[in-house]
């Protein structure tokens, strides 16, 4: 099962995922796709930093990735949490790629 | 509408100013985030999905053009060029940064807006009556008591720290668009047997996972002493409500747990018993009432005839004000109801763009002032009938003119999963659907009023459980189904609807609510609403009509 | 740290917390409810400065006959979310007309300092660093409100009609 390490930050609320180097970002293409042996670690980080204030209830998501290599979360939450909602003009999209903290 | 003087102004300073410590504190790490949840939460900010969400009252739903300006300029700086009308009168923003909240606040205090106790566990935005101060059926304007209200309930030491949130609705009309019967606290304004009026005072109703209509307390109380009773309700549910059980903390569920006769008792015994209590000197309701004062009107005559020709000359024009206007106290003069549900709107959504050049729109034909209606529209309320067609023809320009209000398409959805974390299934798209899937004007006129509430999960923020057609978003096995209940009201007769029967995929809703309506128009005789026709022939033609065999329903 | 400041000054508690005890210790002790009830005459027997500790679940009408007992009623906050004790404080003192010390214990947060003082709380155990200058800082939050409570304080509406006399 492939998974990720999501979350919000702290400052600004923005859903961002843990990346490499243990840096987030807000483009689901940019974080980082754990495989089982991993998960447990990524997450431990991301409650790490939760302590230190950067980010708010971490938690880790199944994803299945693309042909076009990024990452989709299985559950529809989690979906619309990374790709935005599902009505509206489209100007409600998160930002590709950049914006890493 | 009510002004800030110097004393309101600078309690919502030091309120800011306490939460922008608290922020401070919050981001240096010395407040954990279970710890600053509430405070947060008691100026407004949610966590949800995609950012921070702000909450921000608009009491007893009414605007001024220049709290509207602030509205798009807030939109536009801060987030991204939109806001939300919900179905307590509030505006949400969806997108905010919660390092930039106190600054935020800090505009809105510059034009008498807050954020104050939009959540928590405390009083929350007082609702009344969109149509206040310029209904026809109107006895009294409840907003004078909305606004005493909501200065005694603003940080109130006492009731801080509620066991959980707490709504209260005022109605000055017998004909109650304020929902008073499903809300903690309802006051009614009537005249008792010796002509004087008073409020009758209703308590425990309710929507959310366990839906209750509100029982009658007190038939009647004097306006003076109607805040001292208030507070005695507020004290014997901070007491004795459960704190046990996140879903069975409202007062609804103690008032029915206990009965009402024992609420009852507690309530007059504290009432009666020594202490200070908040009364109400006649010159200060007097005082207050001053700022409800109507405006400078011109002195005109109705011109009813002459719109009905304007009406036969143009079916467009027709359709919107017989639909969209309603009569006003005030000869000459209409209310008109600003439709946000165009096909394929988001229900409750306007821009930065559409705020402004309804602001304008406000000053020129309307004295200024909106309001915001439980239905997700807006309403200006003081428009004179000669200027309806010019009116008519802006809004139109705008988008703002479909004639769908209290129609079929005039939509209540919450935002749901789209939004909000709480959710388990998205309510807007199904919103958007039915929008696109009943356009025609004609059609909506003929199956006339009707309304459909959605809501993305148990919470209830749709208010399904009082629409005549309700709509429920659950999720089965991490698929998104939704649950139909029919015959719902928030009327003199409230109902709660009764369930259709198991949930349906999104893509299957239309097709069944094109069911129903051809169900409806089938059966009804002459006169009938939708509701009157499902009260009379009952669920069973539906049940049929959707799910083809009552077997298949009850499965 | 945690610190009694009553009346805005920081104090060495006098009174020992006997609440948990099997035995109730010598001097001026705090008891809960239960010891109150199965010990009333020894306790007052004592002649020793006597405190009780309500729980957020237990009412002041409980001891409202014996308030002249007590130099100290301690109500309870288990967690800052419970409020029950908002409306004990103002029961005891507006209605029950209890004189002396009413504190606040349990988890007592800055910000909830004004509205226990509204309420009629005049001490209070604060977790702080520094639980002087903190009560100094949350006790200034406010200098207007809107409603009457047994403080005496003038509200708003008191104030506005002072101003226009």
């Amino acid at each position: 099962m492939q998974q990720m390490v999501i979350a919000n930050r702290l400052a600004d609320g923005a859903v961002v995922f843990l990346a490499a180097g243990d840096r987030w970002c807000t483009w689901i293409g940019d974080g980082r796709v754990l495989d089982e042996a991993e998960a447990e670690l990524a997450l431990a980080t991301a409650r790490r930093h939760e302590a230190e204030n950067l980010v708010v209830e971490p938690s880790l998501i199944e994803v299945t990735v693309g042909d076009d290599g990024v990452p989709r979360p299985v559950a529809i939450r989690e979906h619309i949490r990374a790709f935005g909602p599902t009505v509206g003009d489209g100007s409600t999209r998160p930002q590709v790629a950049g914006d890493n903290r | 509408m009510y002004r800030y003087d110097e004393f309101d102004h600078r309690l919502v300073a030091e309120r800011i100013r306490q939460f922008r410590r608290q922020v401070q504190r919050r981001l240096a790490g010395e407040l954990t985030e279970d710890q600053f949840k509430p405070l947060r939460l008691k100026n407004g900010v949610y966590l949800q999905l995609h950012a921070y969400m702000l909450r921000i009252n608009i009491p007893y739903g009414t605007l001024s053009s220049r709290q509207l300006r602030k509205f798009a300029e807030i939109a536009r700086k801060y987030d991204r060029g939109f806001g939300h009308f919900t179905t307590r009168q509030n505006l949400q923003f969806h997108w905010i940064k919660l390092e930039q909240v106190p600054d935020i606040l800090e505009e809105l205090a510059s034009v008498e807006v807050t954020t104050i106790q939009s959540s928590g566990n405390c009083v929350r935005n007082i609702t009344s009556d969109q149509y206040a101060g310029v209904a026809r059926d109107e006895l009294a304007d409840p907003r004078v008591y909305c606004e005493l209200l909501r200065q005694y309930s603003v940080l109130h030491p006492e009731f801080s720290y509620l066991p959980r949130k707490f709504k209260i609705a005022v109605t000055g009309s017998p004909i109650d668009r304020a929902a008073v019967a499903v809300h903690d606290i309802g006051l009614r304004l009537h005249k008792n047997a010796a002509g004087e009026i008073g409020f009758e005072v209703l308590v425990g109703g309710g929507l959310g996972r366990t839906p209750h209509v509100a029982h009658t307390i007190r038939d009647w109380i004097e306006p003076e002493n109607v805040l001292a009773y208030v507070e005695s309700i507020l004290r014997v549910y901070n007491i004795h409500g459960r704190r046990d059980n996140i879903h069975k903390a409202r007062i609804k569920i103690i008032v029915n747990q206990m009965g009402i006769d024992r609420y009852r008792e507690l309530v007059e015994q504290d009432y009666a018993a020594g202490g200070v209590k908040p009364l109400l000197p006649t010159d200060e309701i007097e005082r207050i009432a001053a700022y409800f004062a109507p405006p400078d009107y011109e002195r005109l005559e109705d011109i009813d005839d002459e719109l009905e020709r304007l009406a036969a000359a143009e079916p467009a024009f027709g359709r919107w004000w017989k639909n969209n206007v309603a009569p006003h106290k005030q000869p000459g003069y209409a209310i008109v109801n600003v439709s946000l549900k165009a096909p394929g709107a988001v229900p409750g959504d306007i821009t930065a763009d559409g705020m402004d050049a309804l602001a304008d729109l406000a000053d020129r034909y309307s004295f200024g002032e909106l309001r915001v209606s439980h239905r997700q529209n807006l309403v200006l309320p003081y428009v004179r009938q000669r200027d309806l067609h010019t009116l008519w023809r802006a809004l139109a320009d705008l988008g703002l003119a479909t004639p769908n209000v209290g129609l079929m398409t005039d939509v209540i959805a919450c935002p749901g999963l789209d939004y909000c974390s709480l959710a388990n299934a998205r309510s807007l798209p199904v919103a958007r659907d039915i929008g696109m899937r009943f356009v025609d004007a004609d059609e909506l006129a003929a199956i006339g009023p009707m309304t459909i509430n959605i809501s993305g999960c148990m919470n209830a923020c749709g208010h399904h459980h009082v629409g005549n057609i309700g709509i429920l978003g659950v999720d089965k096995r991490g698929k998104e189904f939704f649950q139909l209940t029919l015959g719902g009201s928030s009327d003199k007769n409230a109902s709660l609807g009764d369930r259709l029967g198991p949930g349906l995929a999104q893509e299957d809703v239309p097709d069944a609510i094109r069911a129903i309506v051809d169900t409806y128009l089938d059966l009804r005789e002459e006169g009938e609403r939708f509701l009157d026709t499902y009260r009379r022939v009952g669920i069973e033609p539906f049940k049929q009509a959707v799910y083809g065999s009552v077997e298949e329903a009850a499965a | 740290m945690s610190g009694l400041i009553k009346n805005g000054e920081l104090f060495d508690d006098p009174f020992t917390d006997a609440t948990g005890s099997p035995e109730i210790p010598d001097g001026p002790v705090i008891v809960s409810l239960e010891q109150w009830k199965a010990h009333r005459d020894a306790l007052i027997a004592r002649g020793k400065p006597l405190g009780i500790k309500l729980r957020s679940d237990q009412s002041p009408e409980a001891i409202a006959d014996d308030l002249a007992h007590f130099n100290v009623i301690a109500l309870e906050f288990p967690k800052f979310r419970d409020g029950r004790a908002y409306s004990y404080a103002r029961i005891l003192r507006e209605r029950l007309g209890y004189a002396k010390e009413l504190r606040a214990v349990g988890e007592v947060l800055l910000e909830q300092l004004h509205f226990m003082m509204r309420c009629g709380f005049d001490a209070f155990v604060i977790q702080d660093p520094d639980p002087l200058g903190a009560y100094r800082k949350a006790a200034a939050d406010y200098t207007v409100w809107y409603q009457p409570t047994g403080d005496g304080r003038p509200t708003a509406m008191a104030l506005r009609r002072r101003k226009t006399g």
